[in-house]
């Protein structure tokens, strides 16, 4: 498929590899955290770490908005099926993540929730057309890629006069995150971090713009390459940090300007603003409190907001003590530094936020690289 | 979960929508964050919305950049 096929040629990944080989210095090391989900699914799945030297190292970040959301959340999500009898809408990567009790919305669904599966926040409103004598709530999540979609249908809701629909929103903000993995108190407990350069996230750049991530770069003198997902975006990004860190340089570049400007979209930032505003702070599994880390409906709006509507509250449920997802998620540890990793927790059963969707770190190396450092004997 | 595809525009319909072709497939998708888009253009697809537009001197810019990439360590020993 055009697009897709060009940006995963084996033999120019083999090239870029060679180049990253030849520019590396022997004598430093570059540790590099993905921030984005994509771009750890990417890098397990075509091999990618296999293909760089051993002083660059890939760090996986905690941009995956199924790993980072809350138990607590997903709770609140159940009890609006079970107990306020809602009809609960949400995208399939939220069915399987175990809840409190045992349960999960597939679980939930079974025991007589009506849960539905949709591809497009636009499918939840029809749901609500479709049903005017049930409460619709749409569990809302994702980063800033999922985030205008809902301000569609929150408006276009309001503009039929729908009383029956409502938006759980649980939508984060990328740069905050990433912020956070460099300040956070946790960190100095845990350890230096070393990270030397981010690759920025792909589409959620196409709505943001690289413009946000260029504070960053300036105030923690860390590079960031704003790639592409596809594995040789991914190859050409690394060899962008490679070469700015030779040359102590700290910028914001962009390899994906097939689809990322400097603005982004205005038009979905402006339907963003509209219906949104900041949280002061909300928990992301792993990382915990974020300050000024996600979105809340505004009060214009509050009518579609379930969490005003079903007087939401959220407990925070703990994840098991042996769980390194904080440290991993912070690049201080690597999947196999967990005791728990692939032994009790696996993707059918995950324990913690690196092991929920495929895109999380756990998972990724769990599906992808978990034999790969084993010797092999024969019998 | 941020997964998306680039998509050819097969055909505009009322009330900004389309419908998009992903390798033979094709579906209705919303166009309304890409307002100046026509048939032909190929556009990133997130949960049933266009999130922008694909700029094809662009996507051909960064292959050239892959190439030279390739040049360079033709020429290193």
């Amino acid at each position: 498929m055009k697009y897709i096929d060009e940006f995963r040629d084996g033999e120019v990944a083999a090239r870029i590899a060679a180049r990253i080989r030849a520019e590396a210095q022997p004598s430093r090391s570059y540790n590099l955290m993905e921030f984005c989900g994509g771009h750890t699914h990417a890098i397990a799945r075509y091999g990618i770490a296999g293909l760089l030297p051993d002083n660059v190292r890939m760090i996986h970040g905690p941009g995956c908005p199924v790993c980072v959301l809350p138990i607590g959340r997903i709770d609140n999500a159940i009890a609006l099926a079970l107990e306020h009898r809602a009809i609960v809408c949400t995208y399939a990567d939220t069915m399987r993540v175990p809840a409190s009790g045992g349960l999960s919305l597939m679980k939930a669904k079974a025991r007589g929730g009506d849960i539905r599966m949709i591809y497009s926040a636009a499918d939840a409103l029809a749901i609500a057309q479709a049903n005017p004598g049930r409460d619709v709530v749409f569990f809302a999540i994702g980063f800033e890629t999922t985030t205008p979609p809902t301000a569609i249908v929150i408006r276009r809701a309001q503009a039929l006069g729908l009383t029956n629909f409502s938006v759980f929103c649980n939508h984060v903000l990328t740069p905050a995150a990433i912020t956070h993995i460099l300040e956070s108190p946790e960190v100095r407990d845990l350890g230096v971090v070393p990270l030397d350069g981010f690759i920025g996230p792909a589409h959620v750049s196409t709505v943001i713009g690289s413009q946000p991530y260029e504070y960053f770069a300036e105030e923690y003198q860390r590079p960031v390459v704003i790639a592409g997902f596809e594995p040789l975006d991914v190859m050409q990004a690394i060899l962008m940090l490679v070469r700015q860190l030779n040359t102590g340089r700290a910028e914001v570049e962009n390899e994906f300007t097939r689809a990322v400007t400097r603005d982004g979209n205005p038009k979905a930032k402006a339907l963003v603003a509209e219906v949104f505003e900041l949280r002061r702070s909300f928990e992301w599994r792993g990382l915990g409190e974020v300050p000024y880390s996600a979105l809340r409906i505004r009060e214009g709006w509050a009518a579609f907001d379930a969490e005003r509507r079903y007087d939401i509250t959220t407990r925070t449920v703990a994840d098991n003590k042996a769980c390194e997802c904080g440290a991993i998620l912070r690049g201080v540890k690597h999947p196999v530094d967990c005791k728990l990793f692939g032994t009790v927790c696996t993707p059918e059963n995950p324990m913690g936020s690196c092991m929920v969707s495929s895109e999380g770190a756990c998972a990724a190396h769990y599906s992808y690289g978990r034999f790969k450092d084993i010797a092999v004997r024969a019998a | 979960m941020c997964l998306a595809l680039p998509a050819r525009i097969v055909e505009l319909l009322p009330a900004s929508e389309g419908i998009i072709d992903i390798g033979g497939v094709r579906k209705r998708i919303s166009l309304e964050l890409v307002p100046d888009v026509q048939p032909g253009d190929y556009v990133i697809v997130h949960v049933g919305y266009a999130l922008q537009k694909l700029d094809p001197e662009e996507a051909e810019r960064t292959l050239q950049l892959f190439a030279e990439a390739s040049m360079d360590t033709a020429e290193t020993p």
